[in-house]
């Protein structure tokens, strides 16, 4: 990789070396971020049970799941902040639980809610990280400049953070994340609460990160058109990795395109199909909707074969919601609604102290 | 972009500082965080001048009439209770610079102080240092007040009372950061601190003379910590002013089972008190997850 040939050369001259065996690179060759059996109980609940996943350096990974899945606790675990309660992690090769300081110097945090200081200017904001976080002093001016012009802040360096609106903000944790040059940068829900313009302007910055910069991008959403942005997805439910591999392979895997219809009689509909296709179908969205492999080939059959007048067709491919579905029965959106929003609550309580 | 942090990497190859070194910087930071707030907020400035003034010049003239000694020779009630009302409010200050970080906690900036490569000590150390600078800022405003009640504006006096009121200023800070570290919302701060606040300052002697209490009072004001901080506080004052024979009487001087307790004592006392408050604050920082 571009940045460890450069290191190294800085370090040691041209000559090719052996790396020293506690360095970094011998730890964890290309792994940006890895866990291992990763868990976390509260008392009786399980928020994460025994997660296991390895992100490549460079990628962009998404951690996708229903509100109260355990992504946030995940995360919390990764960044050092959550004390696990088994398994192990590491991050930048360091091990989130023996090297929590090298794992903090080399890590950007963005968190759902905002951790600015309102009452100070988006520079006082950037300069108080660059102190915390130790930067050499001659490299602040410069350093600040080109996270604030990166994302569109730099304008606004001396009005007070409270100005802001939120996508300001979310963009400026994004800036202030960055200043001590991370390896990786988790982001936790970066998108929500944001209007749909913001969104995209956001997940701009973020692809533009990933293309120029040599950075691993670790991020929840529980947004299933955002997670398409990410090179791998795991699919996070009730705290276990239920999937994890690229969109689209994720989404080939379903192995079925979905088709909704409309009828002159729905009930009908659906006895025919299962009795003269051996479909299953359902009404979603106000209309009869069921998974067939190939599904525009599936269409002339349907027309000839019903018997029932068919108002509309609407043939289409599989998508992050229908992956969702397939491996928990469930769309994101149930999950949500039933006892995550507690559970929810209470991991962010938890994760919060 | 492609000369964004990447390049920014080639050239400033990151070397941490000694932990040591990091550490003081954090330190630095948070407390001059807490300054720069304090200098921003000036309607937070003015108000906590109120609440002293009304104490000295309300109450104080008010209950003047009361007690028939209304002055002798420059001192009157008011000189009385000026180191005492010095006291009320470097402690309301630095309580209430201590609940900056619950404040801090509600509106998540604290997350970002907790998940930096520094100690938790020097977040804490740094929070207690700022509170403190900020309340002692406060008390030492007041001195200005001291002439209108019969104080001097005596150099030594004046240094005095500014230490005397850093040490108390510490130790209240300490004392409310400590409470800080369990509590969730600002407004259960709020209220426990009143809760704790105003049986503190009045079993301080800050409104009455600690001679010739009944039995029970005597032990109270006693274990207060408050209350050695007034008392050098007064003094103090007394050593520079002309009170005649009230001086006996109002002078000040804490008694242990009739033993004058010496001011050294005294300030050992409140410090004391202060570290091992910043002790606990600490620790149960570096507890919580």
């Amino acid at each position: 990789m571009n940045l460890r040939t450069i290191e190294t050369a800085g370090g040691d001259g041209a000559a090719p070396m052996p790396a020293p065996a506690h360095t970094r690179e011998s730890t964890a060759r290309d792994s940006a971020v890895s866990a291992r059996g990763l868990t976390k109980r509260y008392g009786g609940i399980t928020a994460v049970d025994g997660i296991d996943l390895d992100v490549t350096a460079g990628e962009t990974f998404g951690f996708l799941g229903p509100n109260g899945a355990g992504k946030s606790t995940t995360i919390g675990m990764l960044c050092t902040l959550v004390q696990p309660t088994a398994g192990s992690a590491s991050v930048a090769g360091f091990d989130a639980q023996t090297q929590r300081d090298e794992v903090r110097r080399n890590i950007g945090l963005v968190f759902q809610d905002s951790t600015l200081d309102g009452y100070l200017s988006a520079a006082q904001n950037l300069r108080f990280h660059a102190e915390l976080y130790g930067l050499p002093r001659a490299v602040v001016p410069e350093r600040m400049e080109r996270v604030l012009s990166m994302v569109g802040l730099w304008e606004r360096r001396d009005s007070l953070v409270n100005t802001f609106s939120g996508g300001m903000r979310r963009r400026l944790e994004i800036a202030r994340g960055l200043m001590h040059l991370p390896r990786v940068l988790f982001l936790d829900e970066p998108t929500i609460g944001l209007d749909p313009q913001t969104r995209a302007s956001i997940w701009g910055y973020l692809a533009e990160l990933q293309r120029d910069e040599d950075i691993t991008i670790f991020l929840t959403t529980h947004y299933m058109d955002e997670a398409e942005y990410c090179d791998r997805i795991a699919i996070i439910d009730h705290g276990r990795i239920i999937a994890l591999d690229t969109p689209d392979a994720l989404k080939a895997s379903v192995g079925h395109d979905r088709v909704q219809i409309q009828t002159a009689d729905d009930a009908a509909a659906i006895t025919a199909l299962r009795e003269r296709f051996d479909v299953e179908a359902g009404i979603a969205e106000g209309a009869v909707t069921f998974g067939v492999p190939e599904g525009e080939r599936f269409v002339p059959r349907l027309f000839a074969e019903l018997g029932i007048p068919i108002r509309s067709v609407r043939v289409s491919r599989p998508s992050l919601d229908d992956v969702f579905m397939s491996y928990t029965g469930k769309t994101i959106r149930d999950a949500e609604g039933g006892d995550g929003d507690h559970m929810r609550q209470f991991a962010r309580q938890m994760a919060r102290r | 972009m492609a000369t964004g942090i990447r390049a920014l990497r080639r050239t400033a190859p990151e070397q941490a500082p000694s932990r040591l070194v990091q550490d003081l910087r954090a330190v630095r930071v948070v407390w001059t965080r807490e300054l720069i707030r304090f200098a921003n907020d000036r309607m937070r400035i003015v108000t906590s001048l109120i609440q002293p003034v009304l104490y000295l010049f309300v109450l104080g003239t008010g209950l003047s009439s009361l007690t028939g000694v209304t002055s002798s020779g420059s001192v009157s009630l008011r000189t009385f209770m000026f180191p005492g009302v010095l006291g009320l409010s470097v402690q309301f200050t630095a309580m209430f610079s201590a609940a900056s970080i619950v404040w801090d906690r509600e509106f998540g900036f604290l997350r970002e102080m907790l998940v930096a490569p520094v100690s938790r000590t020097a977040i804490v150390l740094g929070k207690c240092l700022g509170g403190a600078s900020v309340a002692a800022f406060q008390g030492a405003i007041l001195i200005v007040l001291a002439g209108a009640n019969g104080v001097p504006y005596n150099p030594a006096l004046i240094l005095e009372l500014i230490g005397m009121l850093m040490v108390l200023a510490f130790a209240m800070t300490a004392f409310g950061v400590m409470m800080a570290a369990r509590v969730r919302t600002i407004q259960s701060f709020m209220g426990l601190s009143q809760l704790v606040l105003m049986p503190m300052f009045f079993l301080s002697g800050a409104l009455y003379p600690l001679a010739n209490l009944p039995a029970w009072l005597v032990v109270l004001t006693r274990i207060n910590p408050l209350t050695y901080a007034v008392d050098p506080l007064r003094r103090a004052v007394f050593a520079h002013v002309d009170a005649g024979p009230l001086a006996a009487r109002f002078g000040g001087g804490v008694t242990w089972f009739g033993w004058t307790v010496p001011v050294w004592i005294e300030v050992a006392v409140v410090l004391s008190m202060g570290l091992a408050m910043l002790g606990v604050a600490i620790a149960q920082f570096r507890r919580a997850d």
